[in-house]
């Protein structure tokens, strides 16, 4: 089958078609082209929301107080909800299936953070310890908050990568002293988190302190929790049953949809779950019609050779070849044909996924889709995948004019001018 | 080494049936050198295509080299083609993107010959043709008489026991014409048997035997007399 005089047999009528062969080859190329960088672009897309979201824990919930839309019990509409630490507590105890909880509030403010010089302005978020559960942090030096800071209200601080730059351009962060409000905190970790956007700048300090030291009040800003082994159905009786304890304690109708504002990352993780596998079918319906339209392009086209080569074939079988080899020699050529152009749009769509990831060509023409994209890559199974796929239907386009050409009777063949 | 009994042929076109042979008998030995002559659409070609298993006879008994053929897969006819047969034809039906070498070695390729040797052997055969310069040249730049001289090297290769020729002349100048028999002649002094088809009676002439054909039948075999030409007529008796 791979011997050097079939092929260089089909070289020798490949050449002698350029134009023909470049058409149908075009097509095969386009194809694959389109469906690696399709496939490329879904999984591009997916690593990017997933790296986006992935900063919540995909079994937590948030849950921010809101504003009454609806009178009750004689308090008009309008009523600000406000979180406070017994809401936190009742959580805590209450919640079935619950893993870690933990509150955040806030600090008020201009929140202006120096070391020595150098000084900036950072998001400083007051949590509990196990807020480092419910985010997905990389811990890169020294530790989170712990337990110990928290019920002794220890004045440390934890810092995100990019504050420590500023802060501690030259010099390790870990023990330093560091200026919040006037007030000194000693770092004793640096971390890095994932984000939405990259402006993030966060600092974390114990919630203890912050209630005692700058607001005087056990106010919340949100409370966040993971849930251990929870389907989406629990999750959302969870939420109902969140929302039914908030309304009995802060007296608001329990139907009030703004009342309390209730992120469910377990529902929406389910949901972009979803969303991506229609992307990815949605790819793949149309790299295989475009792969499929390029066959049918190779299937015409032999069809084409073969009735050109019928007196060529005739003379073959005149002088001895077996109708096996003349289907031998069409068929290659279908193979042939098909494989290197698939080759070449299989590289053309690799390389162009490259490019795009090589000089961040999404950040260049459209800056803000260009967190949602991420590392377009190809795996190699898909990739080998639709390789065969390709040679296979190549060899079946070729097939039927291959047998056509090898079911001519020689006499015939040669009678055709 | 042929033998033909009661050879009939018809060809279907649509609803039409053709009867083009109507009972051929005939005996060709080892060695022979035939002509086959008649008006156009005697059939000619289509005894000699049924001889060279180009296409299969409806009725009747071909022998051919002891074989009984019947129908035979065309894996097998090829085969026989291959080795036992070579075959010329009026338009030459060399392969257009081929040069001449690789045209001649072609029969070799279908007997699994090594690609060296091939071309080694069809360099040899080229030279006996006279035609060693033109062995790189493709065949749209030979003339007819190079063509058919390409051709015949290509049929004599696999050194068959037969060759066909359909009209092998009849696109040739005289001149040319004579070369290609005295080629054809040549063939023959060498031990194969050679049928030509022709209706060019010189060229007739040059064989040992010439059979007529009208309307599908043997009208006549003409025994040439080797040594000084002189005719004699035989007349097949019913
Ligand atoms: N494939 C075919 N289908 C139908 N009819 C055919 C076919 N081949 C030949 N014929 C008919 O059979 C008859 C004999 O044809 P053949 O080719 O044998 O004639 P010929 O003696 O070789 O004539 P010429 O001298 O013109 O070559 C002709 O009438 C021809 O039209
Ligand atoms: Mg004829």
């Amino acid at each position: 089958m791979f011997d050097r005089d079939k092929w260089q047999e089909i070289f020798s009528t490949i050449s002698k078609n350029k134009t023909r062969t470049v058409l149908t080859g075009f097509s095969v190329a386009t194809g694959i082209f389109m469906l690696i960088f399709l496939l490329g672009a879904g999984r591009g897309l997916r690593n990017g929301m997933t790296s986006v979201f992935a900063q919540d824990a995909t079994n937590s919930m948030q849950i921010y107080g809101g504003r009454t839309t609806k009178a009750y019990k004689g308090t008009p509409e309008g009523k600000r909800i406000q979180m406070v630490n017994e809401d936190y507590l009742g959580f805590k105890k209450s919640i079935e299936k619950l893993d870690v909880i933990s509150a955040m509030s806030y600090i008020p403010g201009a929140e202006i953070i120096s070391y020595k010089n150098n000084y900036g302005n950072f998001n400083v978020s007051p949590v509990h310890e196990t807020y480092k559960e419910i985010k997905n942090f990389e811990i890169l030096e020294g530790r989170f908050l712990n337990e110990k800071d928290i019920k002794e209200n220890r004045k440390v601080v934890a810092i995100q990568d990019v504050v420590k730059e500023v802060l501690f351009p030259k010099e390790t962060a870990i023990n330093k002293l560091i200026n919040i409000n006037n007030i000194k905190f000693k770092v004793v970790g640096v971390f890095n988190q994932p984000s939405f956007d990259d402006n993030s700048r966060e600092i974390y300090i114990p919630i203890t302190v912050a209630q005692n030291i700058f607001n005087n009040n056990d106010h919340l800003q949100r409370i966040s929790f993971t849930l251990n082994d929870i389907s989406v159905d629990e999750s959302k009786k969870v939420e109902q049953f969140i929302t039914y304890q908030m309304a009995k304690r802060h007296e608001f109708s329990p139907e009030d949809k703004n009342a309390l504002w209730i992120q469910n990352n377990i529902e929406n993780s389910q949901q972009f779950a979803g969303l991506f596998s229609a992307i990815e079918m949605f790819v793949w319906i149309i790299g295989i019609f475009t792969i499929a339209l390029g066959v049918i392009g190779v299937f015409n086209i032999m069809m084409i050779v073969v009735k050109e080569r019928t007196k060529e074939i005739g003379i073959r079988k005149a002088i001895g070849a077996s109708p096996s080899s003349v289907v031998g020699l069409i068929l290659m050529e279908a193979i042939f044909i098909t494989a290197a152009s698939g080759y070449v749009g299989l590289i053309a769509g690799v390389g162009l996924l490259e490019v795009i990831t090589k000089f961040d060509l999404i950040n260049k023409i459209y800056p803000p889709a260009a967190i949602y994209f991420l590392n377009p890559q190809v795996d190699l199974g898909i990739a080998i995948g639709a390789t065969i796929v390709l040679v296979v239907t190549g060899a079946l386009a070729g097939f039927f004019p291959a047998r056509k050409a090898a079911s001519i009777r020689p006499i015939e063949a040669l009678r055709d001018e | 080494m042929i033998r033909l009994q009661n050879i009939h042929k018809s060809y279907i076109t649509g609803t039409n049936k053709l009867h083009v042979l109507k009972g051929i008998d005939l005996h060709i030995k080892e060695g022979e050198l035939v002509s086959i002559m008649g008006s156009s659409g005697s059939g000619k070609s289509t005894l000699l295509n049924i001889l060279g298993l180009l296409d299969n006879h409806d009725e009747g008994a071909y022998t051919l080299n002891q074989e009984e053929i019947k129908a035979m897969s065309e894996t097998k006819a090829a085969k026989l083609r291959n080795n036992l047969l070579g075959f010329v034809f009026q338009s030459f039906n060399l392969i257009s993107f081929k040069n001449a070498m690789e045209n001649v070695a072609l029969p070799l390729y279908y007997q699994k010959v090594a690609r060296k040797k091939r071309n080694k052997t069809a360099l040899e055969y080229l030279d006996k043709m006279g035609l060693k310069d033109w062995a790189e040249h493709m065949p749209n730049e030979l003339s007819g008489g190079q063509k058919q001289r390409v051709a015949i090297a290509r049929s004599i290769i696999t050194q068959p026991k037969i060759i066909l020729a359909d009209e092998p002349t009849g696109a040739l100048d005289s001149a040319t014409s004579v070369e290609v028999m005295n080629l054809l002649k040549e063939i023959n002094q060498s031990g194969i048997t050679v049928i030509i088809v022709t209706h060019e009676n010189d060229i007739a002439h040059m064989t040992d035997r010439i059979i007529n054909l009208k309307d599908g039948r043997i009208e006549s075999i003409i025994e040439n007399n080797k040594i000084n030409s002189k005719e004699t007529i035989k007349i097949p008796q019913e």
